[in-house]
């Protein structure tokens, strides 16, 4: 190199050096989480209570507001006591959508709690599958408090499992401000009717959930599940209860669609004559309200017989693998006893099942609680035959087919009896895993033989050589992907080998499969079969991806145009359905979809059209979940756009322009051929996150009418979290899925690969 | 020459009326994409939770009480510092997440667009396909994972988890973003003299910025946003994240949705923060992955 050549290189190296020492500074973002970091691990030791010198002991319970306050005033007494000064009480709360499954997954694991607060039908379950132990070293003299009635129902095989805490039932409350005397029969609450404003209801329960027409059910002397545990919501007694809850609908006097929230919201702002709740209510009712509890009402249509409900013990349980075995018994015994018991009825206004406490002068003098244990008595208690689990599901189905979907009372309570017959179908047999260890390693012998000959190349041998310096780059990729992505996937795959609830699978090679795709002997087509929930899927991802690319595209080349003002703006408004979380959203548009309080049907009805039932029929609810997959998926389009667009370089549009192209010509012949390419893997990523978009689904629609609008993720939660927990087949789904989308993106990939050869 | 200034002024009338067209079309848009958003704010500051059917999206009477209820800042015993600890955690797990998986990412995705060496496609369509499994099947296993090594119920395990699954996403969309990068760039700092890892840690990832930015700030979200696996894994209030306070608050019976609502504006606001401060990075950062694939 010449001195002059050898200098400029020099100085040009030292600029560049210059400049990426300048840039590689030290940067911020990373020092400000490492920082948190740092403050958070300092914070945390200091957080943490200094009380190690008791025995902790975990109680679990799905407890809101008024009782989770009575429990917490329960522990702080028992730890004063002298029962409890030893220990110290860690309550947790679970939502209740979750108890069961976190139950299912902490206990076996022991990561569970040492006691937690259930109800008394579930317990022959939890025994099944060794989630409980029993409470031994109880005496006559702790026991003499309760109701033997109330102790048997939590015997299983003739051992105690906890100890009750109080009874849940409903009974009608009543607004004194509408409804001045206690209504007798229903039919004087429906003729309550005329005289009520449109606004107010004189009776709001939740008409669609089984548990709670159970109390109708009974008064026309049907049942839901029979002594032997057969699904009994069939014939006429369920014909007529469904006819009566559809006229109670139809002519206004109970709210259509109404949840328990509702329930509750609608007696507090003094909008419903009665409800019937259970005593859960009334600590959250405003001090402006005149209200007392009565007793439920007859039915004269059903001869006079009175409403009957359903009463549920709640108890504290011991949980199996419980670490503080000692800790938890005392505080059971402390929480049901009598002093426990009291705080309850004080605080959260328990009907608590501590016969000392009950009889009490403050709680007998009580007209609410008095009230109460009164329906609680003429109530029966809720079977806890297991099969009374998988009950709800299918009557729940039934009852809402006939009240929102306009089926026949005979279908809608057949097809209950077909749900119920297919939720009970019994696991496929066990068979030897021999073929599949044959296979297994035949397959690996193949694979063995494979390799060493591919070792054996030598051109294969210097490859390896050559690519030794990448795998240093990429080992703990690997390393990590492996072992948290790729191992957790490829067990879940292999769980769909096996059938059987968790802790007792067996093998049964590829059953799982073939009843997954033969629809589990039912119709292909069928409801819950798993290839119109594929068709559905389809539909819904190909729905969902033309009219993300119709808006998302459309508005990129609308902000790209350089003459738009509040550019910026416009792009920053246009992305926040990304930035907010989904979950978030698909709850704020589930409630703006309901029917009678939802801001969709505000608008419909402000523009002059009738309020839609959307969740109702299949094209709405569809189109509702639609609505919302659209709103939170435009934003990734129109950015994706926007940066390919940004990519195009303008001299080809005033080449264009020069030659006399229009508006759509320019369009189809220099835009969309650039922008194509660019839109491919993103239309190939978005298609796959809406195949598998679970949060939509199941939050906005709930897979309603019928199961309808669910999608294969959908469907294969429920299998894997409410339906008697059959993991295995939840996974054989699971692999399906992923079947689908394998071949699905292999095929797009061929496709998109011969039109950019075009 | 009137004709010509006629001419004109018939364009630009045109001009106008388009543009006011194009206004029109982008406010509908915003319009949409504004109503829930805002509904959720209504929702948060309208005291009490009785719902009301409307059409605009107004509180009757704003009022704090929930934002006050949420953070704790109303009396109720003991909860006012447990959200703060609870905010923390969510920040702490996401700013991990993404260091992490950008951090595990990154060599890699540059190894894939440099380098071609043996098992570079069979790894890529493994990652592929980690991609189309649903999250359900994971689960159960993870968490027997997470309990062998003894980090159920810690951050710990939750950001090992979270970087994880967000690292193949991020592989894809870095490698895109290292190969628009032309090689000239360091093998011009490797003929001076420096090393490949030298070349790279100076040269390319300053480039890179923008696209290592928008791949922190989808693994960001991810985490903040995500509460099945969180609410699976941790048992403890003080563990918990954000996502799984706020589903706390719509149980099947009591769905308290102000309460629900205020939250979710608090979750809501540092995303669209780091969004609107990282917006031209995202178009830029998303594009340079679009382009390459």
């Amino acid at each position: 190199m010449s001195a002059g050549g050898a200098r400029s290189a020099v100085t040009s190296r030292a600029r560049r050096v210059a400049v990426s020492r300048r840039r590689s500074r030290v940067p911020t973002w990373p020092c400000v989480v490492a920082a948190l970091a740092l403050l958070a691990a300092l914070v945390a030791p200091v957080a943490v209570n200094a009380q190690d010198a008791r025995r902790t002991v975990r109680v679990w319970h799905a407890y809101d507001e008024a009782e989770a306050r009575a429990l917490r005033e329960v522990v702080r007494a028992f730890e004063r006591s002298p029962e409890g000064r030893a220990f110290h009480v860690e309550a947790l709360h679970v939502a209740f959508g979750a108890y069961a499954a976190k139950l299912e997954s902490a206990i076996p694991t022991g990561e569970g709690p040492d006691l937690f607060i259930d109800a008394h039908e579930r317990i022959v379950s939890y025994v099944a599958r060794g989630l409980v132990q029993p409470l031994a070293g109880l005496g006559v003299r702790e026991l003499v408090d309760f109701d033997t009635a109330h102790l048997d129902a939590l015997r299983v095989d003739r051992a105690l499992y906890g100890l009750p805490l109080a009874l849940k039932c409903g009974a009608l409350y009543v607004n004194e401000a509408l409804l001045p005397a206690d209504p007798a029969t229903l039919e004087d609450l429906e003729s309550l009717r005329a005289r009520l404003p449109r606004d107010a209801y004189p009776l709001v329960f939740e008409a669609e959930s089984a548990y709670w027409d159970a109390g109708l059910l009974h008064a026309y002397g049907g049942r839901l599940l029979d002594a032997e545990g057969n699904y009994a919501f069939t014939g006429p007694a369920a014909a007529r209860t469904l006819a009566h809850l559809r006229r109670l609908v139809d002519t206004g006097v109970v709210p259509a669609e109404a949840s328990g929230d509702l329930v509750k919201k609608l007696f507090t702002s003094g909008r419903a004559a009665a409800v019937i709740g259970g005593p859960w209510l009334a600590p959250d009712l405003p001090p402006t309200l005149r209200w007392h509890v009565a007793p439920l009402p007859r039915v004269r249509a059903a001869g006079g017989a009175p409403l009957v409900p359903y009463v549920t013990i709640e108890a504290a349980l011991l949980a199996a693998r419980a670490q503080e075995n000692e800790g938890a018994r005392a505080f059971a015994r402390f929480l049901a006893g009598p002093e426990g018991a009291a705080i309850r009825a004080r605080v959260a206004r328990q009907i608590v099942a501590s016969r000392t406490a009950a009889m009490s002068p403050e709680t007998a003098g009580d007209p609410f609680l008095s009230a109460f244990r009164r329906a609680a008595e003429a109530g029966i208690p809720l079977p806890s035959h297991p099969h009374m689990r998988v009950t709800f599901e299918p009557a729940q189905r039934a009852i809402r087919n006939y009240l929102r979907g306009g089926r026949s009372a005979d279908d809608a309570l057949a097809e209950g009896a077909r749900r119920f017959a297919d939720l009970l179908r019994p696991l496929p047999p066990a068979r030897s895993p021999a073929p599949l260890v044959l296979a297994v390693s035949l397959v690996l012998l193949v694979a063995v033989a494979f390799a060493v000959r591919r070792a054996r190349d030598p051109d294969f041998r210097v490859a390896v050589r050559r690519s030794l310096p990448a795998y240093a780059w990429v080992a703990h990729a690997v390393a990590a992907v492996g072992l948290l992505v790729v191992a957790p996937l490829v067990v879940g795959a292999g769980t769909s080998l096996f059938a059987g609830a968790p802790g007792s699978l067996h093998y049964v090679g590829l059953a799982n499969y073939v009843d997954v795709l033969t629809a589990r002997g039912g119709a292909l087509l069928g409801t819950g079969s798993f290839w119109l929930v594929l068709l559905v899927t389809v539909l819904w991802t190909a729905v969902n991806i033309a009219l993300h690319l119709v808006l998302g595209v459309g508005l990129a080349l609308l902000l790209d145009r350089p003459t738009l003002r509040l550019r910026g703006l416009y792009r920053v408004l246009l992305v926040l359905p990304w930035a907010v979380p989904s979950y978030v959203t698909a709850l704020a548009w589930k409630g703006m979809f309901h029917r009678q309080f939802g801001a969709v049907n505000a608008v419909i009805t402000a523009c002059g059209g009738e309020p839609i039932s959307w969740f109702a029929r299949w094209s709405t609810a569809f189109a509702a979940n639609v609505a919302t997959n659209v709103w939170l998926g435009f934003p990734f389009m129109m950015v994706v756009t926007l940066g390919a667009l940004a990519a195009i370089p303008q001299d080809l549009y005033e080449a264009a322009e020069v030659d006399g192209a229009t508006l759509a010509q320019r369009f189809r012949l220099v835009t969309w051929p650039l922008l194509a390419p660019s839109l491919g893997p993103a239309i190939a990523m978005g298609a796959v996150w809406t195949f598998n978009m679970f949060n939509v689904v199941f939050l906005v629609s709930g897979g309603e009418p019928d199961g309808g609008t669910e999608i294969l993720v959908s469907e294969a939660y429920r299998w894997a979290f409410t339906r008697s927990q059959q993991l295995g087949y939840a996974a054989a789904y699971a692999v399906l899925i992923f079947g689908v989308l394998a071949l699905g993106t292999r095929a797009l990939g061929r496709f998109t690969s011969q039109g950019e050869a075009r | 020459m009137s004709g010509a200034v006629d001419v004109r002024r018939a364009r630009d009338g045109r001009a106008l009326v388009v543009e006011l067209g194009v206004h029109a079309v982008v406010l509908v848009a915003v319009a949409f994409a504004l109503y829930p958003v805002l509904w959720v704010l209504a929702l948060a500051l309208s005291p009490g939770d009785a719902p009301a059917p409307r059409v605009l999206p107004l509180p009757d009477s704003p009022s704090l009480v929930h934002f006050a209820a949420v953070l704790g800042v109303d009396g109720e015993a003991g909860s006012g510092w447990l959200f703060g600890r609870q905010l923390l955690n969510s920040v702490v797990v996401s700013g991990a997440t993404a260091l992490v998986a950008v951090a595990l990412a990154t060599p890699a995705a540059y190894a894939l667009a440099r380098f071609d060496f043996v098992g570079a496609r069979a790894g890529e369509r493994v990652l592929l396909a980690t991609q189309m499994f649903p999250g359900v099947a994971a689960s159960i296993p993870l968490f027997l994972i997470l309990d062998a090594m003894g980090l159920l119920d810690t951050r710990t395990g939750l950001v090992l988890v979270y970087a994880t699954t967000a690292v193949p996403f991020a592989i894809f969309q870095l490698r895109g973003a290292f190969s628009a990068i032309p090689r000239d760039l360091e093998e011009a700092a490797m003929v001076d003299g420096a090393t490949r890892l030298g070349a790279f840690l100076r040269v390319v990832l300053p480039v890179a910025r923008p696209a290592l930015a928008v791949t922190s700030l989808f693994a960001f979200m991810t985490a903040w946003n995500e509460f099945v696996l969180a609410a699976t894994f941790l048992s403890r209030e003080e563990t918990f994240t954000l996502p799984v306070v706020l589903q706390r608050y719509v149980g099947e019976y009591d769905a308290r949705w102000g309460r629900f609502a205020a939250g979710a504006t608090l979750v809501s606001l540092p995303v669209m923060a780091l969004f609107y401060a990282l917006q031209r990075n995202l178009v830029r950062g998303l594009s340079a992955g679009g382009v390459k694939g």
